[in-house]
């Protein structure tokens, strides 16, 4: 086992093992920071896919703002009763429903014939994807700007308190 | 194109998006919480965007575009995540719950 094969295989456990936590844990803040280790372990991935700019990206969006965010959510809507049941009474249906989907999806990606080199990876330079995204993306990149400014005036005034509430 | 010795095959991370997204479909279909849903919904976006990066790296290196879909990605999250939580807390402010079973004004 090469040293890549390891970290991925560490990673990989690591992101399922966080994954597991966000919808297995019974307390909310536990699948909160099951979430963060999770994350951080999909950045390791872009890593090792040699996308290093994305990797960052991933740490500071979602391991930072994004789970900050969830956090604060978790604390505005504690009603502070006694500790109930986490997960609904539907979860034989649901967990059928995932494990076949799961089976369909790595029996897909397994099977198929992808075209390319599928055992090696090629470094893409990320001065040309900074490129791309600023010339032939950038329309999409500037709609992408006025999407989060919409967002960001929606969410204020969907959470703003009004006057006699 | 500089290419890396890499020893992990395309499949393994496309097994290893497929595990994160499953889990995230249970998530949304078992969770009461709405910010737990919103938090497996989270885990399938990235389990989408590992998707996304992996094929750029091993398929197409030419085109990359999957970096920029994944970049857009977490763009569009991040939007709906500030969005999800100001309707949550809105919810919550109303309702006193943040539990979706419970919200069935329009359950007749």
């Amino acid at each position: 086992m090469t040293v890549t094969q390891f970290f991925f295989y560490l990673i990989a456990a690591l992101a399922v093992a966080g994954g597991l936590g966000v919808v297995l844990a019974r307390s909310t803040v536990y699948a909160a920071l099951f979430l963060i280790l999770a994350l951080l372990a999909v950045a390791g991935v872009y890593i090792l896919l040699a996308s290093e700019f994305l990797a960052l990206v991933q740490v500071l969006i979602y391991g930072g703002a994004v789970t900050v965010l969830l956090l604060f959510a978790l604390m505005l809507t504690r009603t502070g009763d006694l500790p109930e049941a986490m997960t609904g009474a539907q979860w034989p249906v649901a967990a059928f429903t995932s494990a076949v989907l799961m089976g369909l999806l790595i029996a897909a990606g397994a099977t198929s014939d992808w075209p390319g080199d599928t055992g090696n990876i090629a470094i893409i330079p990320f001065e040309t994807v900074g490129d791309a995204l600023f010339g032939q993306w950038a329309v999409p990149f500037e709609i992408a700007s006025l999407v989060l400014l919409v967002a960001l005036i929606g969410a204020i005034v969907l959470a703003r308190q009004e006057e006699g509430e | 194109m500089e290419t890396a010795a890499q020893q992990v095959p395309l499949e393994h991370f496309l097994v290893l998006s497929a595990i994160l997204f499953s889990l995230g479909v249970y998530g949304v279909l078992t969770r009461r919480n709405a910010v737990l849903i919103l938090m497996s919904v989270e885990l399938m976006l990235n389990a989408a965007s590992i998707n996304m990066v992996a094929f750029a790296a091993y398929t197409a290196p030419q085109a990359f575009t999957g970096i920029i879909f994944a970049v857009f990605i977490i763009t569009v999250a991040a939007a709906e995540v500030g969005l999800a939580l100001a309707i949550i807390l809105r919810i919550f402010r109303n309702r006193q719950t943040a539990n979706v079973d419970e919200l069935d004004q329009l359950k007749w």
